[in-house]
């Protein structure tokens, strides 16, 4: 346990170590906030403001951006030397792989911050009540922890730092064919389907739920199901690539 | 160096000459006070068996050094005596313990130095070792102290507060070997230490290897080079594609060629030809250029007169003769029958 928390410092010192890195993670993000609402915002018809319908994909979107990092940081510790002393020390695997979900997960709530405060000035409004908004917080960051490990096990599955990079595009893929920007109806048959039954889809639905104040039912059971199977399953894959990668 | 200047540092290490140095029992085995014991190690690697059957014993609190040509399998053995590979086949038990069953123990007991450095570029000197330290299980304050004590022994104090990326190659392995240290190892294994240095910074090597020497610790190390193997082990093992195909000390090696050649010049052609005739089969070594043949022998002045007075009673054949002492480099091309 102390040693994951080690790690995690280390993850996070060598993230505010490369200043190229924490810019992307950083201005990617409002970036695309920006570009989306002002981009699709006066094409799309949705009834409501664009920005306060696209304003939670777009999130979801940068946390996908920032999880998939850390495949590229897990990628390059790999490449190195650096795992073969923490295995001389008697660290295990999922402690590294720790340290670098959980630097992902205060990256990724920094950045959040950041992109909420930007819709804000682009006239995201949300009517949530408190517990809302800290719900949906919630659920947003438990995505991110998800992707980070998905991401991790990514990263233990190639060889070079920069394929770890294309797990950001195979993810944010994802994102794209949900509800996050379009509506599901507003899809070809053949997306719709695809769309309606991936991950994505519930999580930003209730995620908007949350943040706009919808009465009707949200498909939070579904969401937290996505997130924490996505999560569980990522974990085990990635102890165990970890375990035949240091055989 | 010699188990005579060994045993002098070690003196002044506050341990007495010929008594096993301090820390003996606790990185050796209780009975066999062996610090490395390997049976029949053996790995392949897809098809290719690297190491077949390798069998190797290192007394606790001594040099050893695993010798051999690139590809011969040293990292593979370094590797899974250090618990970070399984071996296919074979036992081993490092300071006590069995490396597949106790890998823990064995681990906490022990350090990998690999060729190439295991530090993270972007943190500084101290943050490497304090993290080290951490992981180690030291305290805060502890791994503070430790860190300082390592870089100041190490010559580092100056560039602690700089990332490793901006170290030179010889600084990034003194950090290195540091980093190793942090957790006080009783056998400590360095894979090709002084691989990539230039003259100097080797030198600089050779003189931290032989201070860890005098402290007592076991060092196991790989090398390419047989001068730094003669240097500084008290034990050679010369490994060659996966097996041990020789061991001793660096003296019982060569002896195992031959001690020194004899190399005999005629005074004219017809002189050499008697000569090659005379010494027929134990010619080692011709020129027919310099008109010289080489024949072994163990090179002390009685065997040296009687094979020049045997060769030649006459006096009138030979014009000059040489005394070539062995190096290991003939004994490696003998031993393995390819240059290295």
């Amino acid at each position: 346990m102390s040693d994951a928390l080690i790690m995690a410092g280390r993850s996070l010192r060598l993230s505010a170590r490369s200043p190229e890195a924490l810019l992307t993670a950083l201005m990617l993000p409002v970036m695309l906030m920006v570009v989306f609402v002002y981009l699709f915002g006066g094409a799309v018809n949705i009834g409501t403001a664009y920005v306060d319908y696209v304003a939670p994909g777009v999130l979801l979107l940068c946390a996908v951006t920032g999880a998939a990092t850390t495949a590229v940081t897990v990628c390059q510790d790999m490449a190195g030397g650096i795992i073969d002393r923490f295995r001389s020390l008697d660290v295990s695997g999922t402690a590294v792989l720790a340290g670098h979900v959980t630097a992902s997960l205060l990256r990724n709530f920094v950045s959040t911050l950041l992109v909420i405060a930007v819709a804000f000035g682009l006239g995201f409004r949300p009517h949530s009540s408190i517990t809302a908004f800290a719900a949906a917080l919630g659920l947003l960051l438990l995505f991110v922890a998800a992707a980070s490990w998905f991401a991790a096990a990514f990263g233990l599955l190639v060889r070079a730092p920069e394929a770890a990079n294309s797990a950001m595009f195979f993810l944010m893929f994802f994102c794209y064919a949900s509800s996050a920007f379009v509506p599901v109806r507003t899809m070809p048959t053949w997306l719709r389907g695809f769309a309606s039954h991936q991950p994505a889809t519930p999580i930003t639905e209730t995620i908007r739920g949350l943040l706009l104040g919808h009465s009707r039912p949200l498909p939070l059971g579904s969401a937290l199901a996505w997130c924490l199977g996505i999560g569980v399953v990522s974990m085990g894959i990635a102890a165990v690539l970890f375990r035949r990668r240091t055989a | 160096m010699n188990e005579r200047d060994r045993a002098g540092l070690a003196a002044t290490a506050h341990a007495a000459p010929g008594q096993a140095p301090r820390g003996a029992a606790a990185s050796g085995h209780a009975d066999t006070g062996l610090a490395v014991e390997a049976t029949g190690l053996a790995k392949s690697y897809k098809d290719v068996r690297v190491l077949d059957g390798v069998d190797l014993r290192v007394p606790a609190g001594t040099v050893f050094a695993l010798l051999g040509p690139n590809g011969a399998g040293k990292t593979t053995t370094v590797r899974i005596l250090a618990t970070l590979v399984r071996a296919d086949g074979g036992q081993a038990r490092v300071a006590g313990f069995d490396v597949a069953q106790d890998r823990s123990k064995v681990r906490r007991r022990i350090s990998l130095t690999g060729q190439f450095a295991a530090l993270d570029e972007v943190q500084t000197g101290t943050e490497n070792l304090r993290m080290m330290g951490r992981l180690s299980g030291l305290s805060r304050t502890q791994a503070r102290e430790r860190a300082h004590e390592l870089l100041g022994q190490f010559e580092l104090t100056k560039a602690a507060g700089r990332r490793v990326a901006t170290y030179s190659g010889g600084m990034r392995r003194r950090l290195d070997i540091a980093a190793s240290l942090v957790a006080r190892p009783s056998v400590i294994f360095l894979d090709e230490p002084s691989t990539g240095l230039d003259p100097q910074s080797r030198l600089a090597m050779w003189r931290v290897i032989e201070g860890l020497a005098a402290s007592g610790v076991t060092i196991f190390l790989t090398t390419q080079y047989l001068e730094e193997a003669e240097r500084l082990a008290d034990r050679i093992a010369v490994l060659d594609a996966g097996t041990i195909i020789a061991e001793g000390t660096a003296a019982e090696l060569k002896r195992k060629v031959a001690a020194q050649r004899l190399d005999i010049t005629g005074a004219s052609r017809a002189a050499y030809e008697q000569l090659i005739s005379y010494f027929g089969t134990r010619i080692v070594h011709q020129d027919d250029g310099s008109l010289t043949v080489g024949v072994p022998t163990e090179g002390d002045a009685a065997e040296v007169r009687a094979l020049l007075d045997a060769a030649d009673p006459g006096r009138d054949l030979i014009a000059d003769f040489r005394l070539h002492s062995v190096t290991l480099d003939d004994v490696f091309l003998t031993l393995t029958g390819h240059a290295k």
